[in-house]
């Protein structure tokens, strides 16, 4: 999940790494006091989780207090890729000497935390190490053994940075891979990491996400930083149809039947699992069939959930049938799933003869499904059927949309 | 032969007595000739029985029970205490760890595959469903029930890597069709950071003498695709590759992630496209539909063996 930037800063600064005297806010008359007392020329940069915030108006330079107010009144007001902001950072506009880069993230190869650093900051740092490789430094640090200072110092002075800079410098990026490892970051940047005319250095942006998964042992920190526990913040936000995938995954803890991603197609599916959903929505593409959502089922989900899902698939405006598919399974049961999405269909009063485009789950339980399936009369395929072949059978089954009238 | 386990590799199942656990273990019991699964541990439950295998309460009981070291360990248990579990099963000299957890922290991950590597032991996984040796021996909940997993899995001269558990036995039921078995097929896990990639896998079927070519089955996200590119490139290996590349749609939603915690597109070189070209340059082919895989291995195969009987000895 990412930060925004006013929180990144929060988790920079007790991290014990210097920041500027910014403040936060979400009112424009609040911006005025906040610039009023930084004094002094000020920066007022939206709060949005999305990129190029400068090329679409979202930062702006104030020479007063009031026209902090009038930036800040503007800039909340202006949606940026999509993102209404979350309020606005007025900070003071520093004086910087030159700009400087530091981060940490995974390495997913090596298996390991790589500490970048770079003299050249304020710029994508992809950009520096393509065209100055030399003036980025990189280093892996162990999961397990002590983590110091002299680290740290090695990627800084690979750089070719020594003097006071470096000793200065040695403290922050070490506290930064601190940071990174112990509120279990995916990624945290400092960029720019500014040099003051006096020779100190401060925090002037930090960008963080930190692991989905490792959410749950940083309560306090989400709590104090007033992230809620529902707030995913994904790159796009969860539509009401999500939404409601997401009840039918909570109604009980057996399985998976949930993951739904919504999409505007005219085919709905009931797809499993993580590889088989992945290869099944590029399969019905492939044959030019448009999806209506995505999903993944497994794990074996109770027959109320798999019919669950069913039922917000089927009763998706615009779908004219549903697709039933997954890869061979072993651990989730055909029978249920079958009796599942049956059940759906019947409940809705629909016939799933003529509902369910195809039914291709082998697997465990698959005699007891098919039987079921049978007596229902619904299209079902075994093994010898691939994946991509199921599919195709189900696109041919849909009736192309008639064009829309003007 | 096989690689990393045989019908003699002895094995514990650490949070034995947990519902897919128990499962788990009837399973490999069951299958092939029968896994030798010499213990359990769930702490507080020494003195039990799960189908005959006798429960403890810590790795080093078992080992104590047993008389002798033990090879291999299944880990089940929840996210929170996995990384503990696996420190024990590593400080208690267990070699070869299959972790079956979802959702661990990759931090927690990256910390057991580094004191695993200091000790000389392997992990495959997290969030995977482990290896599987057709009709010998498998070691986790891989191709499911022993009836059901001898139904998709059949020896013969085709390793199998997949980040899909659910794939691996998808492509390897469509390759014991085809008439072309198994050597040993592993599902390796779909997180960002996991214990064996495919490059890690790969010195083991280069050296194993019954498999003569590989099948990999790879999603987007990551950078385990140009790691086994660079392997295949840097090591002139002898085994043809065909990949197959799920979720090519992902391309399009950056940011999103899609079926296992790894996928998620960070950079332009995570994506499908990229990787498929990059796989094609390492002379992978990468297949279009999974129904082609057999007849595009099994004529890379004798590709191989032509170029090796034609060229001067």
């Amino acid at each position: 999940m990412r930060f925004f930037e006013y929180e990144a800063r929060e988790v920079v600064k007790r991290a014990g790494i210097p920041v500027t005297d910014y403040g936060f806010t979400t009112d424009p008359a609040e911006a005025r006091e906040i610039a009023q007392r930084i004094g002094g020329p000020t920066v007022i940069k939206s709060q949005v989780l999305t990129g190029g915030r400068m090329k679409a108006g979202g930062v702006k330079f104030a020479d007063t207090p009031e026209q902090a107010e009038e930036y800040a009144r503007d800039i909340l007001a202006l949606e940026i890729g999509g993102h209404m902001p979350r309020g606005v950072l007025v900070d003071p506009k520093a004086e910087v000497a030159q700009e400087y880069y530091a981060g940490v993230v995974w390495d997913g190869t090596r298996k390991q935390p790589v500490m970048i650093f770079s003299p050249v900051g304020g710029i994508d740092i992809e950009q520096v190490a393509e065209e100055q490789p030399d003036k980025v430094g990189r280093r892996h640090f162990s999961n397990i053994l002590p983590l110091s200072d002299f680290q740290a110092k090695e990627v800084i002075a690979s750089t070719g940075v020594t003097g006071s800079a470096l000793n200065k410098l040695v403290p922050i990026v070490t506290r930064l891979a601190k940071l990174f490892v112990e509120n279990d970051m995916t990624l945290v940047e400092i960029n720019p990491l500014g040099l003051l005319p006096d020779g100190s250095f401060v925090a002037l942006d930090a960008h963080m996400d930190i692991e989905n998964e490792a959410r749950g042992r940083h309560k306090k920190l989400l709590t104090d930083l007033g992230v809620g526990d529902e707030e995913t913040r994904q790159a796009r936000e969860a539509t009401p149809f999500e939404l409601a995938g997401e009840r039918v995954d909570a109604t009980d803890h057996r399985g998976v039947a949930g993951n739904v991603t919504e999409f505007d197609g005219n085919l709905g599916l009931v797809i499993g699992a993580g590889g088989g959903s992945l290869t099944l929505f590029d399969a019905v593409r492939a044959h030019g069939g448009k999806p209506a959502n995505y999903c993944e089922i497994g794990g074996n989900p109770s027959v109320a959930k798999a019919c669950g899902l069913a039922k917000l698939v089927l009763q998706k405006p615009g779908v004219d049938k549903i697709a039933v598919m997954m890869s061979i399974v072993s651990n989730t049961r055909v029978d249920i799933v079958a009796r599942g999405v049956i059940k759906a269909c019947i409940e809705l009063g629909m016939d799933p003869a003529e509902k369910i485009a195809i039914f291709r789950i082998p697997g465990a339980w698959e005699e007891e499904g098919f039987k079921i399936l049978e007596k229902y009369g619904v299209d079902y395929a075994d093994r010898s059927v691939s994946l991509n072949e199921a599919a195709r059978r189900a696109v041919e089954k849909i009736e192309p949309h008639p064009p829309v009238a003007a | 032969m096989s690689i990393l386990i045989d019908a003699s590799t002895t094995f514990i199942v650490q949070g034995i007595t947990g519902r897919e656990a128990v499962n788990l273990t009837r399973e490999c019991l069951d299958y092939g000739e029968g896994a030798k699964v010499v213990g359990g541990v769930t702490p507080g439950r020494l003195g039990r029985e799960v189908h005959g295998v006798p429960v403890f309460d810590t790795v080093a009981q078992a080992v104590a029970h047993h008389g002798a070291p033990i090879y291999g360990s299944v880990v089940t248990v929840p996210p929170a205490f996995t990384k503990d579990a696996v420190f024990e099963a590593i400080e208690n000299g267990i070699k070869l760890i299959v972790i079956v957890t979802e959702r661990i922290p990759r931090r927690d991950v990256a910390e057991m595959v580094e004191l695993a590597t200091l000790r000389g032991a392997r992990i495959i996984g997290p969030n995977c469903l482990g290896v599987i040796v057709p009709d010998v021996v498998k070691m986790g909940g891989i191709g499911g029930p022993a009836r059901n997993a001898a139904q998709a899995y059949t020896p013969g001269p085709i390793g199998v890597i997949s980040r899909s558990g659910g794939m691996t036995t998808e492509m390897s039921s469509t390759l014991s069709a085809a008439g072309l078995g198994q050597s040993t097929a592993v599902s390796i896990g779909g997180d960002a950071i996991i214990g064996s990639s495919y490059a890690e896998l790969m010195p083991q079927f280069e050296a194993d003498e019954q498999t003569r070519g590989i099948v990999i089955y790879t999603e987007p996200g990551g950078r385990m695709e140009a790691e086994l590119a660079r392997w295949v490139t840097d090591n002139n290996s002898r085994l043809p590759i065909v990949a197959f590349m799920a979720g090519r749609f992902m391309d399009e939603m950056p940011g999103m992630s899609f079926g296992h915690a790894g996928t998620i597109v960070e950079g332009i070189q995570d994506t499908a496209t990229e990787k498929i070209a990059r796989l094609a340059q390492a002379g992978i082919a990468v297949a279009e539909r999974i129904e082609d895989i057999p007849e595009m291995i099994r004529t890379k195969i004798a590709e191989r063996a032509g170029a090796t009987e034609g060229s001067p000895a």
